[in-house]
């Protein structure tokens, strides 16, 4: 039943700045409401019918106003108030999380209001808008601009407000799929209609397995090899066999491999190979771990959350976030996380709303959305958000991905872990509800125009303060030996959790003790819940009690769901009844791995040259720094916490001001150690698409040269592979996988770099009108390197006039992809290839000369080359200028002036080196390519030169602008 | 004796580890209960000489930063804690803790003072940025008027606002409640963005009790207690990462040994 409820409203008052109202108003103009006047943020809830006026004035005046800046408006249950037809109230759809009331129910106590029984609070949003239109006009664009369709609905203020109400109580049963008498168009609808993603032969192979035991499966059984067999769980894709043929442009066969395991023998065969003793723990925990001291190490993962992110960005990006920080304290008995990192790829600012996809949202409101749920979550966990970057490309409009990492600290002690027999099932934190069910097997389809309104059950929304919890008792309880085993609840929810701690024992769970948000939850939906915010453990009966206390103190909800057993076998039962029974070793090893084809084709193309003459240096460099590849990421740090903990000792943005774009971030965890861990990334989906294999080598030169910029140990760098491709079921798609897989493996020995984690989500197309569109082949390489000494790292931004600047690698001819060639206008040309032979040496040497003190600043050349690392090295040096002579840089024959300043090369620095240092940085890099190409002035100014002859001089404030450094053309800015 | 800290936790709160880390680097001992267990023997605050309340987002900071522990605190631990005061203790808040002391009313603590909350930053959204508070005369009695303290501002809803603005902020300021203010790199008081990075009326970053012994501010000088921390790596512009240090010794430095009885 639904019921009626108390309307608490709070607005600023009259008078105070209300930009969430101004940018209301501007979303509401944008929809096409006419003549919008002002709007008037404010927050709402509803109260039990129960409570008297007296109480709700007292919640409302002492618990949800603010003292100063708010006006109460408080409506009595069933009133529809007449003046409330301009008001929009934007309400959560019902199921949706909403941890706002959930901490005004338990903070009614506080003022002295007992929450009536079966009471609940709700809270929203609401909009006070001054417009002429009409009430269906006004809910239009309010639905439109002000609401996401998946989780919310907008009504209007005059209408009376109804309390969602409880799904009704299910009466559970054993239901049992009958398969024996299907066909294959049976198994294939069957598996369609339940939102399986099983394919025919996997259907197949569950009917022989239950026909072998004369039974038909349950719906529950059914949907835990849904789960554990997804391509999101099991990666059936990269670990199983291919076909892979790579053609020539006139189709003759150039090389033909098969692999029986594409991830063991490519990205896993080269960490075989290095082996190197400081990894702890490579590709078979939740995280990877190498060492940072003989007593800690570091565990590190990156995963994307990008269906979710598409359909919900704040919501997705926010539990991604959620997720991968569960990923890293689920790893070995429990890691502390002290940084996070996020990428995001979208479409290109300024796309136009008729040039996107029906069902899409603009890019630029994806961003906004993924970038604030990012904010939100890993700031209320009080984990930096330290590193990251945004991709902008037409090829993601419809389908955008979300990286999010994270990075935690683990003593040595706690890494290995294992599940016994007899140990208790426990889940702690967040509740079960409906959120997310089916994400696993959702995630492995491709999205369609109906993503949008079919998938709502797939989007999550996250409770950061609850995880929180989690963390506090997590570590306190893994120091007192709480855990035999601990992991956490990602994709497919208990059924992957239990499933994977039980594979090599036994587990028996009562699916009916799981604590459950709301009512109303089938046993199966229990079991594969994706709801956010819980971890499962296994618990010596020992400690069980100790457990539950530290869970108590902190206020985190604990369950016991079963027991571990030694039986192989994983039982599943509701309130006593078995309704599952499934056999862990088919379970885990019985999904058919048919042999897959992989077509690449390896394109000759031209080596474009750059153009002659020159087109004007100073004007390219604005428009090379404007752009969204180049452009200042320093407003986005800024919402983010990046230095709590204290950890931060080399920042994202550096320099007195903090303005300077820095390439690698150094993390220093241990207050009492010297030790830390630089960290970056490395991304070329632009060069991907031109050639997959260059683009999977220059992500590794990328991710590595960015530590080593910083000061990280090249010998000690571990990186992680995140492969976001499109549907690589078709061997076009699975082509450019392969490749990019091989050259994973070249670049990890070249480098001596093991892989230790990584994740892929290989259904990244979108379908429309019935034509697929796959996104750019993305891979994203992130680089953790050891920092022997924190204080021997260095930033990006000039130090010392006087000092000499030196380009270190050599430029190639090689145009293609490069920034400056795009804004050129120039045709698709070959990328430049990083050289596997020298790389390694010339990282080598950068580190060397970082860790004696030669190097004093540093940056990679990258986007925008020599031209924009040196406007970069300027814009963060507050006070200080550089001359650069473009004649001197170190360069192939014959590479004309425009690619010496603006070519995009691998492996390539400039570093500022004190002149007392230059022979001691002459002695590191004897035979390697480097020269002098210029030194720091007094005066904050750019000048670029080719011998004599000036070609740019443009001060510091102009370059910041045009990079679009906040706050950059005030007056006093670069004082 | 070393000064004794007692530092509170609870849902949400996450500054906690490096607060530690400095205060013990500045000598004290430190003690940590959660809110829970303080609420059951709040006479653990007898063994303190700082009760000390870390940055975070209690509660997510649902209903408005700090509100929610701000209730919790004034109706668990209000007789507790101000014995513990009357006793000649101490009380800190920093960020999250700042705004649990004023949204209880323990900040500025004065009766007659125009009401004050602390809300939404101008840009209405979270910002970290490194900022400096320069020390006011009523913080004399720990360190010299005009000492700049470089410290990361990291937080949504740190201004100050008050009902009358800038005239209710000069009342603070002669009631001799306003501890600190934003400034630039000269020590010059400035309320403009960046310096003053949430808009913050009077530049105000930290309130302290007419008594000197509650105070709460904003930034966060435990973040950084070295040159490496500082975004210019010492060059200058930041000071030489000893400032925050020294600022947390002269807090800690009434209950060094043998000063209080």
């Amino acid at each position: 039943m639904s019921a009626s409820a108390w309307r608490v409203e709070l607005e600023l008052e009259a008078g105070r700045a209300d930009p969430v109202g101004d940018g209301a108003r501007r979303a509401l103009a944008a929809r096409g409401l006419s003549a919008v006047g002002e709007v008037r943020s404010g927050r709402g809830y509803l109260l039990p019918e129960a409570l008297d006026r007296a109480a709700v004035d007292r919640i409302a005046a002492r618990l949800l106003a603010d003292v100063v800046t708010e006006t109460i408006r408080i409506v009595a249950p069933g009133d529809a108030p007449a003046d409330g037809a301009k008001t929009l109230l934007v309400r959560r759809v019902a199921g949706v999380t909403d941890p706002e009331a959930h901490t005004t129910e338990r903070a009614l106590a506080l003022v002295d209001v007992a929450l009536p029984a079966g009471g609940r609070v709700e809270s929203y949003r609401v909009f006070r808008v001054d417009t002429p239109g009409s009430r269906e006009q006004l809910l239009e664009a309010g639905a439109r601009a002000l609401a996401n369709p998946v989780i919310e609905h907008v009504q209007l203020g005059d209408e009376p407000v109804r309390r969602h109400a409880e799904p009704p109580q299910r009466a559970a049963a054993r239901r049992e799929i009958g398969l024996a008498e299907l066909d294959d168009a049976g198994l294939a609808r069957l598996s369609s209609a339940m939102g399986l993603a099983l394919s025919v032969e996997e259907m197949r192979a569950i009917r022989s397995h239950f026909d072998a035991q004369g039974r038909a499966p349950t719906d529950v059984e059914l949907e835990s090899f849904a789960q554990t067999w997804s391509e999101h769980c099991k990666h059936k894709t990269l670990t199983g066999p291919v076909h892979y043929r790579l053609l020539d442009d006139s189709g003759a066969l150039l090389e033909e491999r098969h692999y029986g395991n594409l991830l063991k023998e490519t990205v896993f065969a080269a960490t075989m190979k290095l082996s190197p003793e400081w990894c702890w723990s490579v590709f078979k925990d939740n995280a990877g771990v190498v060492a940072l001291t003989d007593e800690i190490g570091i565990a590190i993962k990156v995963e994307t959350h990008n269906h979710p992110s598409a359909l919900d960005p704040y919501g997705g990006a926010g539990t991604g976030v959620g997720g991968v920080i569960r990923d890293v304290l689920g790893t070995g008995l429990g890691a502390r996380p002290f940084a996070n990192l996020d990428v995001f790829c979208v479409g290109p600012q300024g796309t136009e709303a008729g040039e996107l996809p029906p069902g899409t949202m603009h890019p630029d409101r994806v961003l906004e959305g993924v970038i604030a749920g990012v904010r939100d979550y890993g700031n209320r966990m009080g984990i930096p958000t330290v590193a990251g970057t945004v991709i902008r490309h037409p090829g993601y409009v419809a389908n955008p991905l979300v990286y999010c990492g994270c990075v935690g600290e683990i003593p040595r002690s706690a890494v290995e872990k294992a599940a016994r027999p007899g140990d208790t099932i426990v889940a702690f934190g967040g509740r079960t509800g409906r959120d997310g069910i089916h994400g696993a097997t959702f995630s492995s389809e491709a999205l369609h125009e109906e993503s949008e309104t079919a998938d709502a059950a797939a989007v999550q929304i996250g409770d950061p303060i609850t995880e929180k919890t989690v963390l506090d008792v997590l570590l306190i309880a893994r120091d007192r030996g709480c855990f035999h085993g601990l992991t956490d609840c990602g994709a497919g929810g208990f059924s992957s959790a239990v499933g994977e701690m039980a594979e090599h024992c036994g587990a028996e769970v009562d699916l009916d003790r799981a604590p459950l948000k709301y009512t109303g939850l089938a046993p199966w939906e229990v079991w594969i819940s994706e709801a956010q915010e819980r971890m499962v453990a296994a618990v010596p009966t020992a400690k069980l009690d100790e457990l539950q206390s530290l869970c108590t103190l902190h206020e985190v909800e604990l369950t016991v769901l079963g027991r571990f057993t030694d039986s192989g076998r994983l039982v599943l039962r509701w309130h006593g009844e078995v309704l599952g029974d499934l056999d862990l070793a088919f379970l885990h090893s019985g999904v058919p791995q048919p042999e897959r084809a992989a077509i690449a084709v390896r394109r000759l193309r031209p080596v474009t040259a750059w153009p002659e003459p020159a087109p004007d240096a100073a004007q390219l460099l604005l428009r090379v720094l404007a752009h969204p590849q180049v452009a200042s990421k320093e407003s986005i740090v800024r919402t983010y916490d990046h230095e709590v903990q204290g950890a931060t000792v080399l920042k994202p943005y550096q320099g007195a001001e903090g303005r300077g774009a820095g390439d690698g971030v150094v993390m220093k965890p241990l207050f009492h150690r010297p030790e830390g861990v630089a960290l970056a990334v490395g991304i070329a989906p632009r060069i991907s698409e031109l050639d997959a294999e260059i683009g999977a080598l220059c992500a590794v030169d990328e991710a590595i040269r960015n530590t080593v910029a910083a000061g990280g140990n090249p010998h000690r760098t571990a990186i992680l592979d995140n492969f976001c491709w499109g549907d690589c079921r078709k061997p076009d798609r699975f082509g450019t996988l392969v490749q990019a897989a091989q050259a994973c493996h070249d670049a990890a020995i070249a480098y001596g770099a093991p892989f230790v984690s990584g994740k892929d989500s290989l259904n990244n197309e979108y379908r429309v009108g019935g034509v697929e569109r796959p996104i750019p082949p993305t891979l994203l390489i992130t680089a953790l390197a050891h920092v022997g000494d924190c204080a021997r790292t260095v930033g990006t931004p000039l130090r010392g006039v006087g000092n000499l600047l030196i380009q270190i690698g050599r430029t190639s001819a090689d145009s293609g992809g490069a920034v400056a060639s795009d804004l050129l206008g120039l045709p698709d040309s070959a990328p430049a290839r990083p050289d596997l032979a020298t790389a390694p040496a010339l990282f080598a040497a950068v580190h060397h000369a970082i860790g004696e003190g030669s190097i004093v600043a540093c940056h990679d050349l990258s986007e925008g080359g020599l031209a924009a690392a040196v406007a970069e090295m300027v814009i963060g040096a507050s006070g200080l200028g550089a001359r650069v002579d473009a004649s001197r840089a170190v360069c192939d024959d014959g590479v004309p002036l425009t690619g010496r300043l603006f070519a995009e090369g691998p492996t390539r620095f400039l570093a500022e080196v004190p002149m007392a240092r230059l022979e001691d940085f002459a002695l590191s890099f004897r035979t390697l390519a480097w020269a002098t190409v210029g030194e720091v002035l007094a005066e904050p100014i750019l000048e670029l030169r080719e011998d004599e002859h000036v070609l740019a001089r443009i001060d510091a404030e102009t370059l910041a602008i045009a990079n679009g450094v906040p706050g950059s053309g005030s007056p006093e800015a670069g004082a | 004796m070393k000064p004794r800290v007692l530092q509170l936790f609870a849902s949400g709160i996450n500054c906690d580890r490096e607060l530690r880390w400095a205060f013990e680097q500045a000598g004290a001992r430190v003690e940590e209960l959660h809110m829970r267990e303080l609420t059951t023997r709040p006479q653990a605050l007898r063994d303190c000489d700082v009760f000390a309340i870390p940055g975070g987002f209690t509660y997510g900071d649902d209903l408005g930063a700090g509100k929610v522990l701000a209730l919790e605190v004034a109706k668990y631990l209000g007789d507790a804690l101000r014995e513990h005061h009357a006793r000649g203790g101490a009380i800190l808040g920093i960020c999250n803790g700042f705004q649990v002391l004023v949204k209880s009313g323990m900040l500025p603590g004065v009766d007659g003072l125009p009401p004050l909350s602390l809300t939404w930053n101008g840009s209405r959204h979270f910002e970290c940025r490194w900022s400096r508070m320069r020390v006011e005369e009523p913080l004399a009695r720990f360190m010299a008027i005009g000492t700049v303290i470089p410290a990361v501002s990291a937080h949504a809803e740190g201004r100050i606002v008050l009902r009358h603005g800038e005239a209710d902020a000069e009342r603070l300021i002669r009631a001799g409640v306003v501890a600190l203010r934003y400034c630039d790199g000269k020590g010059r008081v400035r309320a403009d963005f960046p310096h003053c990075p949430s808009g913050s009326a009077g530049a105000i970053a930290g309130l302290i009790s007419p008594d000197g012994r509650v105070l709460g501010f904003m930034p966060h000088p435990e973040r950084s207690l070295s040159r490496l921390h500082l975004p210019d790596r010492g060059a200058g512009a930041w000071g030489d990462g000893s400032e925050t240090l020294s600022f947390f010794r002269a807090l800690l430095a009434p209950y060094a040994s043998g000063v209080r009885a």
